[in-house]
C-alpha cells in the first residue's frame, strides 16, 4: 500500500499546504510520494526537503509549465495504479483536478476531509461549515483533499529521493492564456487575519467605501459584505461573505451594520474573534458576536478608525 | 450556432438554516423551502445571455431527482430556457453518480456547452462539473468568472487562489460558474406563467443503466460546537481595550 500527495506550486516555490498534506498522508501509516508537476529544481528540492516521505516524483515537460486540470488528471492517471490512498491540500488547485481523476478511476472524492476518524472514514461540513458529516468512502481507492489548516505541518530537513517520471501526450483541447495576481493593497479575503464587512446599513456604495475602507486600511484587513449590501449594489460580487460567497475564518472579524441572517454568519461563523457594530440590539449578529457594540455606525467607525494606532 | 445545457440542482433555500434530525442521521429538510441551487442560476443566466447575444440557439434544463424537482426546472424556464428534461430518480444522487447521468444526457443532446454551478450549497462537494468533463474527455474550466465564445473556441477566466487564470478551450467543453460570472435576473409572474407551457420531459434514471449506489456513506449528522456567548461593550474605547488587552490582538 502507497499514498500520493498532488504537490501545489506556483511555477516559483512550493505551497507550504504541501507539509499539511504530508502530515495527513501519515494516517495510512504507508510510504508516501510527492508528485510534482512540472516546476524547477528549487521547487522539487523544497518538496525533497519534507520529513515523511519516501519519494519525489518529479513530471516536467514544456507544456506543464502552467498545468490544466486535463494535464495533470492524465499525469496521474498515469501512475495511479500504485496507490490506495491519493490526496491534496484543498485549494482551487486541487479541487480543480481530484474530480476529474476520481470520475476516471470510479472513484467518489472526498472534499476538504476536517479530520480523518479511520482509513475510509471521515468528517467533512455540509451547507457551507453548518454541518459536519461523517462520511465512510467503499471505494478501494481513497481520493481526497485535506482542511490543510486542520493538520500541523511536516518539518522540513529530509532529503528524500527524487525520480524523474515520463508524462503522457499532453491534452490539446485546452490552451492556458495567461493569469494575474491579486496586487491590491489588501490581503486575500479568504486568508486574511482580519476582514472588516459592511451589511445594507451602510445605506450606499459610496459610504460602504467612505466608512469601511479607511478602517479596513488602517487594519491591514481584507474588505467584506453581506448578500443584501451586494444586492444592494454596496459593494462588488467577489467580497460576498457568506454561503453563496466567500467562507472566511479570520483571526478578527468586523461586521459592521450586519443584521446576521444564517446566509451570511455561515460564512464567518469560525472566525476565532467577532465584533458587531449595530444600531439594531435585536440583530440575530449579536448571537455569534464575542463583541457586540450597540451604536450608530456612521459615528461607532469613524471613532474606531481614529482610535487605531 | 450553440445549444447550450445546463443542469439546475434542488436544495434547501440559502436563507433556511438547516437542522440536524435528533437521531443525527441526516439533515432534516421535510417542509423547508427548497429552491435552485445559487450557483447554477449563475450558469443559467450565462447560458442566457449567450443564446441572446446570437451565440447560441437553445438552452436545455435539466435536473436529476424526483417530481418535486419540477420546481426548479420551472424556474430555468421562467428565466428563459428553452425546454427542460427531469431525470427521475428516488436514489440518494452523489456526485459521480449525476456525473454519469449527466453524460447520458449530454450524448443523446449532443450540446456545444454544458455550463453547471461551480458547487452546490449543501454538499459543497464542487466536483460534477470536473468529473463529468473527465468522463467525456472533455476541455474543462472551472469556477468561471468570465466567459467569450468565438467560432469553436471559449475563452474563460477563471477564480483561483491570488488571482484569475484565463483558458481556451475547444468546444464542445464544461464550464462551472463562478457567482462573479454575473447576476441572474430576477423571474416576473408572466415569464413564470408562460413557463408553465415550456414542455418539461421526463426520463427515467433506471433506464439509462448507470449504478447509481451511493460510494459515500453518510454515518453520523451533527452541528458543529455553537460559539461561546459574547458580552456587549458600551463603548468604542472598552471594545479596544477588551480587544487588546483580553484578545492579544495589536490594534
Amino acid at each position: 500500500m502507497k499514498t500520493l500527495i498532488i504537490a501545489e506550486h506556483n511555477g516559483k516555490q512550493l505551497s507550504p499546504a504541501v507539509q499539511q498534506a504530508v502530515t495527513a498522508a501519515q494516517f495510512w501509516q504507508a510510504p508516501v510520494d510527492l508528485l510534482v508537476a512540472g516546476g524547477n529544481d528549487a521547487i522539487v528540492q523544497a518538496a525533497a526537503s519534507i520529513t515523511g516521505i519516501n519519494r519525489v516524483l518529479h513530471a516536467n515537460a514544456v507544456y506543464l509549465a502552467h498545468p490544466l486540470a486535463e494535464d495533470v488528471t492524465n499525469l496521474i492517471l498515469s501512475i495511479a495504479s500504485d496507490y490506495q490512498v491519493i490526496l491534496a491540500a484543498h485549494s482551487s488547485f486541487s479541487r480543480n483536478i481530484l474530480p476529474r481523476v476520481g470520475a476516471l478511476l470510479d472513484v467518489a472524492m472526498i472534499s476538504d476531509a476536517l479530520t480523518i476518524h479511520a482509513d475510509n472514514t471521515y468528517k467533512r461540513s455540509g451547507y457551507a461549515g453548518n454541518v459536519h458529516n461523517v462520511i465512510r468512502s467503499t471505494d478501494n481507492i481513497q481520493l481526497l483533499t485535506v482542511h490543510s489548516s486542520n493538520f500541523a505541518a511536516a518539518s522540513l530537513g529530509g532529503s528524500a529521493e527524487v525520480i524523474n517520471i515520463d508524462v503522457p501526450a499532453s491534452f490539446t483541447k485546452t490552451r492556458w492564456i495567461s493569469e494575474t495576481h491579486n496586487l491590491s493593497d489588501r490581503p486575500a479575503l479568504s486568508s486574511a487575519k482580519i476582514v472588516v464587512s459592511g451589511g445594507r446599513s451602510l445605506g450606499s456604495a459610496e459610504n460602504f467605501e467612505e466608512i469601511l475602507a479607511p478602517l479596513a486600511t488602517k487594519l491591514g484587513a481584507a474588505l467584506g459584505a453581506t448578500r443584501a449590501a451586494v444586492d444592494a449594489g454596496y459593494a462588488p460580487n467577489d467580497i460576498q461573505v457568506g454561503q453563496t460567497g466567500v467562507v472566511v475564518a479570520p483571526e478578527l472579524y468586523i461586521a459592521v451594520g450586519v443584521s446576521g441572517a444564517v446566509q451570511h454568519t455561515y460564512g464567518m461563523k469560525d472566525s476565532r474573534i467577532v465584533v458587531a457594530i449595530n444600531q439594531d440590539p435585536d440583530a440575530p449578529i449579536f448571537q455569534v458576536a464575542d463583541y457586540g457594540l450597540v451604536a450608530d455606525l456612521f459615528e461607532a467607525v469613524p471613532t474606531l478608525t481614529a482610535a487605531l494606532n | 450556432m450553440m445549444k447550450i445545457l445546463v443542469a439546475v440542482k434542488r436544495v434547501v433555500d440559502y436563507n433556511i438554516k438547516v437542522r440536524v434530525k435528533p437521531d443525527g442521521s441526516d439533515v432534516d429538510i421535510d417542509g423547508v423551502k427548497m429552491g435552485v441551487n445559487p450557483f447554477d442560476e449563475n450558469a443559467i443566466e450565462e447560458a442566457l445571455r449567450l443564446k441572446e447575444q446570437g451565440k447560441a440557439i437553445e438552452v436545455i434544463a435539466v435536473s436529476f431527482g424526483t417530481q418535486v424537482n419540477q420546481d426548479v426546472l420551472r424556474h430555468a424556464l421562467a428565466m428563459g430556457a428553452d425546454r427542460a428534461i427531469l431525470v427521475e430518480s428516488t436514489a440518494k444522487l452523489q456526485s459521480l453518480s449525476v456525473a454519469k447521468l449527466l453524460k447520458a444526457v449530454v450524448e443523446r443532446e449532443q450540446p456545444n456547452l454544458i455550463l453547471l454551478g461551480k458547487q452546490s450549497i449543501d454538499d459543497d462537494a464542487g466536483q460534477m462539473g470536473q468529473m463529468l468533463a473527465g468522463l467525456l474527455n472533455y476541455p474543462q474550466a472551472t469556477f468561471a468568472s468570465s466567459i467569450k465564445i468565438e467560432g469553436n473556441e471559449a475563452t474563460v477566466t477563471r477564480e483561483v487562489d491570488g488571482g484569475t487564470e484565463t483558458l481556451a478551450l475547444n468546444l464542445p467543453a464544461v464550464i462551472t460558474a463562478d457567482l462573479r460570472l454575473n447576476e441572474p435576473r430576477f423571474v416576473k409572474l408572466p415569464n413564470l406563467m408562460m413557463a408553465r407551457k415550456k414542455p418539461i420531459e421526463t426520463m427515467s434514471a433506471d433506464e439509462l443503466g448507470i449504478n447509481l449506489e451511493p460510494r459515500l456513506k453518510l454515518l453520523k449528522v451533527n452541528e458543529p460546537p455553537a460559539r461561546k456567548p459574547g458580552i456587549r461593550v458600551n463603548s468604542v474605547e472598552e471594545l479596544l481595550n477588551k480587544l487588546r488587552a483580553e484578545e492579544g490582538i495589536t490594534l
